[in-house]
């Protein structure tokens, strides 16, 4: 048995480039269940965060009682992280679970049965109808559903209600990664594959804290690390992360700096003439507008405004222009901080520089935060059409009219899916009067938290979800939903692998999946096609899943060929069709990228302003084909240190805990681990302030104040750190406040209108002196700083942390 | 020579668009991305006026008075409140924007026919980004017109 709460990424199994990464079956049952107890194992993929490791789920006697990797699935090749071990099922089975329908009377909720919850939504949603139409309606759901749910949403919104107004929380976690690949490569669609960590030489992670994002993939990479020939490293992280510490190049940038960084890292690359001319001549158009882009980064600029030497932006550069196979990842540092999309076109504009996409080794991934945001950006249940169709194209829009049987003019297409924070404001304004919150939870995961629980409670709120969490308690009408485990469907990862998740058991009380309270709103609002038949007329989630198929046909995210039948077992990635009937590991292996006029996704954004380009100006770029170079100069962002708010604030996670809390905080190992909130300070600032290690200190920005425990780590000077985590479902009423959202700004992206977490300005205070250490766990990027660890008892996990694993020899794997 | 007129125009519709695009984002704070965004736009508008100072230099009005005052645009000096209000200052900036657009097409035509390479560099180093600003505020009052229009109160 290994302590997987204090080995995070488990026991290595050290393989070299090219080879297959050895399997290693992770499992964990419940205390006193041996394997000969299990009554079935039934297969499904793990929901704690976007890696999407296939897994089996443990039954006895009607419950989840455990949980084992599958060692065949190409994705974790058995492995599970610390959160699919100890909060799958733990975190399902929970005592707290939502088991009846509640609406509010007088203020306060109250129990009361299925038909007369939905009876109160649907009445006030026909009233809105009639009233003021559907613009009266939006919806915020999750990253969370399983793909038939979004679908059905994604439906219900276009052709029942005919609203614009849906998004998911993915706005907040992987919109970013959709608009950067849309605007370089026409599409939405990952072009790598997690198999080029197996091949590459050199691996550049932007604002990508993977070691604690996606536990399993690190694992691959620490793996590949302790190989016979390690690729080299380059990380871009203002915090002294895992990946950091493994790192050849560590680029401890300044919050907000991202792009200033990327024009910096593609000067040098065009400089030194490391480019593939003949790819970019055939493959690529509008290099002259990175030219002119980047022109002013000399590496002295860079580090000049972003805090690094330049020495450092030289050897990185290098790397990326010398080595052979070059992966680059890209996650939150870069989607959720100022500039978003062109910082992150820019990792798009190296790799084409290059030519380097679409081979073994090669490539871009442009991450996701959580495990099936994939498929809302498929399904059109956030600010996309579905099947990656194109709003500005009147033949999308006809196909999908005609697919649901309605009227084109019934489906919103006059602007873009209103996006999450837009969605909020109209209910702020009153203009929106239903809001509908599925699987995520707004009271703690949006930014400017005093704003957001004010609109939640003054908007008509319609939630669904597992737990009474922060959103919940504000509802009007709270669905109780089933979970993971307690129903059937399929989900997509970052690199395009379906997964079936078969249902175990029954969910408890009158708890009903997303699904089915999605179709009986449709149902009950008797939304028709043309020919007066039902809009929705599927029993299940396998009907939805053949019309999703048909949905997909001839798109890049072809479904066509991925039968249920060939998901019994493993994933297949998709596109998966007549042509590529056992699916497809790399996209763009020749090289043409969907940016053709009639099947582009978008026309594009000019990235500094988010304008839309229109498609005419785009005709006549006739990119036919050819991926498309995308940048914008250079700005500073919205909020900098000032006088009375000197220290630059910035949010992300910890390895133990997923969104907020709602089931990791419900297991114990995982809890304990990581027990309640913090804030990171440099050494140097620490001293400054007169702060040590443990101390209480107020963090206070110009939008809010939270009151935690200090975190004396590596981070870099002049930045401080809070987990996003905490919120107040767990905290005694009148508790001081701790979530990182109180602090944040409301601003997004000008094209993905990703909101900005990661750069606001904030002034720290001591409060009171310590009593003992903060809570932030030892083994992750909040250890204590080098040489400050004495007397911190290091993050174990104690008899409830334990896993086994099973490392299997190739030939059996 | 009425060119240093249309010199003189285009630095005041710039200075104008300027201020107007710092009322609407100071008057819209509550709408982040107008806010911010504006913010950025009335910095290039500065940015043009610099760029265009040279040229200005070589070509100075030999009398201010040349320059009737009608032929210059107001600007907003407050703003609406509401979303319809939003709407609508938007479509004065628009109008501002559309004016400072024309005007660089115009100031193009004529640096050709002197050819004064300056003139024409100077031009070309603006005129994109004021197209773009017209961009950036089409799309957004396209976003926000049917909401302002049938659902707002």
């Amino acid at each position: 048995m290994t302590d997987r709460i204090a080995q995070i990424w488990g026991t290595r199994t050290p393989y070299a480039q090219g080879a297959r990464w050895p399997a290693r079956v992770d499992q964990a049952l419940a205390e006193g269940v041996g394997e000969d107890d299990v009554d079935a194992w039934v297969q499904s993929a793990c929901l704690l965060c976007s890696n999407g490791c296939a897994c089996d789920i443990a039954v006895k006697d009607g419950a989840m009682v455990g949980i084992r990797g599958r060692a065949d699935d190409t994705v974790n090749h058995g492995r599970l992280g610390p959160k699919g071990l100890f909060a799958s099922w733990q975190g399902m089975s929970n005592k707290d679970r939502l088991t009846t329908p509640l609406i509010r009377e007088n203020g306060v909720l109250v129990e009361t049965s299925w038909d007369t919850a939905m009876g109160r939504i649907v009445e006030r949603s026909r009233q809105l109808l009639e009233e003021t139409g559907p613009l009266s309606h939006g919806f915020h759901t999750s990253g969370q559903l399983f793909l038939e749910e979004y679908y059905a949403l994604g439906v219900i919104g276009k052709a029942g209600l005919g609203t614009p107004h849906m998004d998911g929380n993915t706005r907040l976690c992987t919109a970013t990664a959709a608009a950067a690949l849309k605007e370089s490569f026409g599409s939405d669609g990952q072009p790598g594959t997690y198999e080029d960590i197996d091949d590459c030489d050199a691996m550049f992670l932007f604002g990508h804290n993977m070691a604690e994002t996606q536990t399993v993939l690190w694992s691959r990479v620490l793996d590949r690390i302790e190989g016979p020939d390690r690729p080299l490293l380059v990380c871009v992280d203002p915090r002294e992360t895992e990946v950091a510490r493994h790192a050849d190049v560590h680029l401890a940038i300044r919050p907000g700096t991202n792009l200033a960084l990327m024009h910096g890292l593609v000067r040098e690359v065009l400089e030194h003439g490391w480019i593939d001319d003949s790819f970019i001549a055939e493959h690529t158009i509008r290099l002259e507008d990175v030219r002119a882009a980047v022109e002013p980064w000399t590496p002295e600029a860079v580090a000049e405004t972003c805090g690094v030497p330049a020495a450092d932006v030289r050897r990185a550069a290098e790397i990326f222009g010398t080595a052979d196979r070059v992966l680059s990842t890209v996650l939150q540092g870069f989607y959720q901080s100022w500039q978003a999309t062109a910082a992150s076109c820019a990792v798009n504009n190296l790799h084409l520089l290059r030519g380097l996409i679409g081979k073994p080794g090669c490539g871009v991934l442009q991450m996701n935060g959580q495990p099936t945001a994939q498929n809302t950006r498929e399904c059109g249940a956030d600010g996309d059409l579905p099947g990656f169709r194109n709003w500005e194209n009147p033949e999308h829009i006809r196909q999908l009219a005609e697919l649901w049987g309605v009227d084109e003019l019934k489906i919103p297409h006059w602007a873009p899916p209103t996006h999450a924070m837009q969605v909020f404001r109209y209910a702020e304004q009153g203009s929106i009067r239903l809001l509908w919150v599925s699987g995520t939870n707004p009271a703690v995961s949006m930014p400017e938290l005093p704003r957001i629980r004010k609109i939640l409670a003054d908007t008509f709120l319609v939630v669904q979800d597992l737990y009474l969490t922060e959103t919940a308690a504000l509802a009007d009408v709270v669905l109780p939903a089933a979970g993971w485990g307690e129903k059937t469907g399929t989900f997509t990862n970052i690199n395009r692998t379906v997964h079936l998740s078969r249902q175990a058991v029954e969910p408890p009380g009158q708890a009903r999946s997303d699904l089915d309270i999605f179709l009986d709103y449709a149902r009950r609002m008797d939304f028709r096609r043309n020919d007066g038949s039902p809009l929705l007329d599927w029993s299940g989630p396998e009907d939805a899943y053949a019309a999703w198929q048909e949905c997909t046909r001839g798109r890049l995210c072809d479904y066509t060929g991925i039968s249920w039948t060939k998901l019994e077992g493993n994933g297949v990635q998709w596109p998966c069709n007549d042509k590529a009937p056992e699916g497809t590991e790399r996209l763009y292996t020749d090289a043409v990228f969907p940016t053709d006029l009639d099947r582009c996704e978008t026309y594009g954004h000019d990235l500094l302003t988010g304008a839309t380009v229109g498609p005419t100006p785009y005709k006549a770029m006739a990119p036919q084909g050819r991926a498309i170079f995308k940048t914008a100069p250079y700005s500073p962002p919205p909020e900098e240190p000032s006088e009375d708010f000197p220290l630059r604030f910035t949010t992300g996670r910890t390895a133990y805990h997923f969104h907020t809390r709602t089931k990791t905080g419900r297991s114990r190992p995982l809890n304990d681990a990581a027990p309640g909130a913090w804030v990171e300070v440099s050494p140097a600032d620490a001293r400054a302030h007169g702060i040590s290690e443990g101390d209480l200190v107020d963090v206070t920005s110009a939008r809010g104040r939270i009151q935690v425990p200090v975190r004396v780590s590596d981070i870099a000077e002049g930045t401080v750190f809070a987990p996003f985590h905490y919120g107040y479902w767990d905290q005694p009423d009148g508790a001081e406040p701790r979530a990182a959202n109180e602090l944040t700004l409301t601003e997004w992206d000008p094209v993905s209108k990703q909101p900005i977490y990661k750069n606001a300005a904030v002034r720290i205070g001591r409060v009171a002196a310590s009593t003992g250490p903060s809570p932030a766990p030892t083994t992750t990027a909040s250890r204590p700083a080098r040489g400050t660890g004495a007397g911190i008892e290091p993050t174990t996990g104690g008899p409830a942390g334990q896993a086994s694993e099973t490392v299997l020899e190739p030939e059996e794997s | 020579m009425k060119l240093p007129v249309y010199l003189a125009l285009i630095e005041r519709s710039e200075e104008t668009l300027a201020a107007s695009y710092r009322v609407v984002s100071e008057g819209h704070a509550a709408e982040p991305d107008v806010h911010f965004l504006l913010q950025t736009l009335a910095s290039q508008c500065d940015k043009h006026r610099r760029i265009l100072a040279p040229v200005l230099e070589r070509h100075q009005l030999s009398d201010e008075s040349d320059v009737p005052e009608s032929l210059h645009h107001e600007g907003l000096s407050s703003t609406r409140s509401g979303p319809l209000g939003l709407l609508r200052d938007l479509q004065d900036l628009y109008l501002a924007a559309s004016l400072v657009d024309i005007t660089w097409t115009m100031l193009l035509q004529a640096g050709q026919g002197l050819a004064d390479r300056d003139l024409i560099e100077a031009v070309q180093q603006c005129d994109g980004e004021t197209s773009t600003q017209l961009g950036w505020l089409r799309t957004r009052m396209k976003q926000a017109a049917p909401q302002a229009l049938i659902a707002a109160g």
